[in-house]
């Protein structure tokens, strides 16, 4: 049988044990599928068939040894942001080109103990810094629903690729929306684990406080296996939560009797694409359907979040992007005759405009004379923001909500206009500032015929409840397994 | 004409004696290769992330409860900004607005009088690396980045370059006590920023401040601010305007220059490192910490003059060094004879210490060994001679001294017996010394006495020997 990239991977895992398939011929698939369609979607920045065959060899021969993994000979597609040992980490900047990373980000080496594949490194926005996939130094990631649109961001590469079935599977990264917004533009599965949840070690920071990874797959069952394996106590990160796991194989429940899902009346605001809040308006009732109790919730610093947001992201990547000065790794500006110079030549080629705005801009509401009126203020605000949630989910056990205000747009329409473009990341930043989970989980699509996500948002360690209800609620969404018809 | 007063105060950067470094499993020891003692964390690779270093942690504050400080019960790190090629992350994890300790102080004794000179704050940082510049290029060694340091801020309360001596001689002192760093120089275990500001003595403004950075040596220290407070002064008094600077100690030169003005100072845009959580110290490993504390070195010196009744000179040198202490009081606890104990380690264990350039703890004679032969000599079961003699024996690790006096046959004889047979003896066989000492030469008696000794292979109670010659010989007839 031909199309083994089109199944996920817990189809995969069982039909591989029942030796139905192999590891090489899975990989096979997914390469051919690469082969032929990411030219124009271009959703890899790199991949290496010689080296994935060789994985997956490894993994058939395992497999015949008796050995067992929960993901063995399944290949994983990785954003460009995470340390993959051997393979390069350039976040798709000019400032990392020809960096090996020299070991595993903890995420990765639990995917690999659970014998993972690493096939390929999957095209973003420039240290995750952007919500298109356009502010890749290697050029745009393109929609598999309409390649004249964005497939969202950061992590477009990944949701593309998933979309595309190029992958079986992908691993992204969330820091304003970065997962669940383009798992919503190219209609797949991506969840944002509360922050803590998996080690951010080996995950190259853009803002360490609100910085998490998470799967992004074709289905919820999928994203939920992948977040169990990645998650966990890891001690190289000190911001990691010692609680423990629960299974993800719990998750599966008929229906979502008992559950009460909140409903913010600051999430849909006038402005809001007619199309999508259709779509999500739809989606709350299936749930009601389902079972579920609906009520009204409020989150009212939600209209300062764009603002908090980009005051605390940016401050804190000014200083973890400080590091990339030509001095240790990466590439080295020539011509420079004492270290400031080269600091100076090195950084002005190696980062793209909208890296060097946000640098910009977390140094000045650092500075002197301004901290207090801005990184300080942010930081409060920040605080109301997750009482907010507090308060909410003291009346609801998740929240329902709209993850992006619009389906994808097309490439270029908003990148001359980077604060129209912030105002888009509205319904996914209050997440990640109060430190919560979000999945996006595809409901539906624009008369465009473009898929819409449904964002459901839980409290702190609250992923198995919105894994729960987003499994509930794939069952009877139109949009569950949809692909894009392309080519 | 007008005097001058100067207002001094020290920043102290202190490397702490842990393992490993403050934010990863890298080793500390010093003398490695370059860039052998580095991973990923400590050469600010991307994505690795800082983990606190626990044993640093309970080092500075067992600094700061040495010193007075009091234990910030809420504590965190923060990011200081600025680029330089020996700083990996071109951030330093430092403490900014929470340090560990805060207040506290240091007991100088500056000649007859203590002054006490107020501590700001302790905190904690990462060091940076190394750059080594050659004839046409440089380098960077990473094995130092990362290393834990410790910061102690003074007050401005030291006015004369001796008093900074002073306040540095007695903080090192007290910091290698509590074991908190080795205090070594050469490998630059402490080295100092220097604030310094002149003033004429009637003014109560202080002058424009002055900074210092980098100096790795004491003596740097003293000359540093012996050529600063001059420079300033003339300065001063030439009318000329004191500029707020950075300036560097030029050893060589035995001058200071000047490195950037304040104006230009960096903004280091400190903010709270998110990679860290808050230290929030449970108030009962700072009461365990503190019960684990060693007594201060003046303290102990004061406790030796009244406990053991020994002089105020063997009491400072017996606690000068920490472990020197301890074998003292382990000795005096197994023989009451301090001041015997004292002249003991003082003369002959400092000298073989010394000689073979180990510590204490590797002296091959233990505390209870000492006293015991101490013991043996003060009870005059061997006279002093036989002593050091056993002293040796020992040393070259010949045993316990009872076994080596036993074994060798070398029990002192107090048998007034037994002695009048050798000093007959020596009176018979020497009647020129005898004629001698008649005569009012003294140093007859002392030839005679040796003459008993030595026939009595030194075993003989020396004071016995000389009463009986005394007694039997009769006044000499002067």
């Amino acid at each position: 049988m031909d199309g083994w990239n089109r199944l996920t991977a817990h189809e995969l895992v069982d039909r591989m044990n029942r030796r139905e398939c192999s590891s090489e011929e899975v990989v096979r698939s997914v390469l051919d599928a690469i082969q032929s369609k990411d030219g124009p979607i271009h959703g890899y920045l790199s991949v290496d068939p010689e080296d994935a065959l060789a994985q997956a060899r490894a993994a058939d021969t395992a497999r015949r040894n008796g050995v067992s993994g929960r993901l063995m000979g399944v290949p994983v597609a990785v954003k460009d942001v995470l340390n993959v040992r051997g393979q390069s980490c350039t976040c798709a900047s000019r400032i990392l080109k020809g960096y090996t990373a020299p070991y595993d980000a903890t995420a990765i080496a639990r995917l690999r103990a659970e014998g993972a594949i690493f096939l390929g490194r999957t095209n973003m926005d420039e240290f995750a810094m952007g919500s298109t996939t356009e502010n890749s130094a290697y050029g745009v990631t393109r929609n598999p629903w309409d390649l004249g649109r964005v497939p969202g961001g950061s992590s477009g590469g990944s949701a593309a690729v998933v979309a595309a079935d190029e992958a079986i599977v992908a691993i992204g990264t969330d820091t304003g929306g970065s997962i669940r917004q383009p798992a919503s533009f190219c209609g797949c599965v991506g969840l944002k684990p509360t922050y803590g949840r998996v080690s951010r070690y080996g995950l190259t920071a853009y803002a360490s406080s609100l910085d998490q990874i998470g799967p992004m797959a074709k289905d919820v069952r999928d994203a939920a296996l992948l977040f169990e394996i990645m998650s966990g106590h890891d001690p190289m990160d000190s911001s990691s939560l010692p609680e423990a796991v629960p299974a993800a194989g719990d998750l599966l429940v008929p229906d979502l009797k008992g559950i009460r899902l909140g409903l913010p009346a600051e999430y849909f605001v006038s402005g809001m694409d007619a199309d999508v809040e259709r779509c999500v308006r739809h989606a709350v009732q299936q749930c009601k359907d389902l079972g579920a109790e609906i009520v009204e919730v409020s989150l009212p610093h939600t209209r300062a979040a764009i603002a908090t947001y980009y005051i605390i992201a940016t401050a804190e990547a000014s200083a973890n992007l400080a590091r990339f000065d030509g001095v240790r790794y990466g590439t080295r500006a020539t011509g420079a005759n004492e270290p400031i110079e080269l600091y100076k030549r090195t950084r002005a080629e190696g980062f793209g405009p909208e890296v060097k705005r946000r640098i910009i801009l977390g140094t000045y509401v650092l500075s002197s004379g301004y901290y207090d009126a801005y990184y300080v203020t942010a930081q409060k605000v920040r605080s109301l923001i997750r009482e907010d949630f507090g308060k909410a989910f003291s009346q609801c056990d998740a929240i329902l909500a709209p993850v992006s205000p619009t389906a994808a747009y097309q490439i270029g329409e908003k990148s001359e206009d980077p604060l129209q473009m912030y105002l888009g990341d509205i319904f996914t930043v209050p997440v990640n500032l109060a430190g919560i989970c979000g999945l996006s989980v595809p409901c539906g699509f624009t008369g465009a015929g473009l898929p819409v996500g449904l964002q459901v948002i839980g409290p702190a360690l609250g992923e198995m409840i919105v894994l729960k209800a987003g499994a509930a609620f794939e069952k009877v969404s139109c949009a569950a397994g949809r692909r894009p018809g392309l080519m | 004409m007008t005097k001058y007063k100067a207002t001094i105060g020290l920043e102290v950067h202190v490397q702490l004696k842990t393992r490993t470094k403050m934010f990863c499993g890298c080793s500390t020891s010093f003398g490695a290769p370059p860039n052998t003692q580095v991973c990923p964390v400590c050469l600010g690779y991307p994505g690795s992330l800082p983990v606190m270093n626990g044993e640093a942690i309970r080092l500075t504050v067992m600094a700061g409860l040495m010193l007075g400080c009091r234990v910030n019960p809420f504590s965190k790190f923060d990011r200081k900004n600025y680029f330089y090629p020996d700083m990996p992350k071109n951030y330093q994890i430092s403490q900014y607005d929470k340090p560990l300790c805060l207040g506290g102080g240091v007991d100088v004794e500056m000649g007859e009088q203590t002054r006490r000179i107020g501590l700001t704050r302790i905190h904690l940082e990462e060091d940076v690396a190394k750059n080594l510049h050659m004839a046409t290029w440089s380098g960077i060694d990473f094995n130092r980045a990362g290393v834990p340091l410790m910061e102690i801020v003074s007050e401005p309360e030291l006015s004369t370059p001796d008093e900074a001596m002073a306040y540095l001689q007695t903080l090192r002192q007290i910091l290698v006590y509590a074991g908190v760093s080795e205090c070594n120089m050469e490998e630059g275990n402490l080295r100092c920023d220097v604030n310094v500001s002149v003033r004429p003595e009637e003014q109560s403004a202080l002058g424009t401040k002055i900074e210092i950075k980098n100096l790795n040596t004491f003596k740097g220290v003293h000359g540093a601010l012996v050529y600063e407070i001059a420079r300033q002064i003339a300065a001063v008094q030439a009318g000329e305007p004191i500029r707020q600077e950075t300036r560097r100690w030029d050893s060589e030169m035995e001058e200071t220059f000047p490195m950037r003005t304040k104006e230009e100072a960096h903004d280091y845009r400190y903010f709270p490192e998110p990679d860290l959580m808050p230290v929030s110290l449970p108030a009962r490993w700072v009461r365990q910490w503190e019960s684990e504390l060693p007594e201060l070195p003046a303290t102990r010196r004061d406790r030796f003059i009244t406990q053991y009744g020994i002089p105020e000179y063997d009491a400072k040198v017996l606690s000068a060094d920490r472990a020197i202490g301890e074998y003292f009081e382990a000795a005096v606890r197994v023989s009451r004879h301090a001041k015997a104990i004292s002249n003991w380690v003082m003369t002959d264990v400092l000298r073989v210490l010394a000689e073979r350039a180990v510590s204490i703890e590797k002296f091959p004679i233990a505390a209870a060994e000492l006293a015991e032969l101490v013991e043996l000599a003060e009870t005059r079961q061997i006279n002093s001679n036989t002593a050091r003699t056993v002293f040796e024996v020992m040393l070259g690790g010949g045993g316990k001294a009872s076994d080596i006096v036993r074994e060798r046959g070398l029990t002192q004889v107090s048998d007034a017996g037994a002695i009048e047979v050798i000093v007959r003896q020596a009176i018979e066989s020497n009647p020129k010394s005898v004629e001698d000492y008649r005569n009012g030469k003294e140093a007859a008696m002392k030839f005679l006495i040796g003459q008993v000794m030595r026939a009595s292979k030194g075993k003989a109670n020396p004071q016995m020997a000389s009463e009986l010659l005394g007694r039997m010989l009769g006044p000499p007839s002067s």
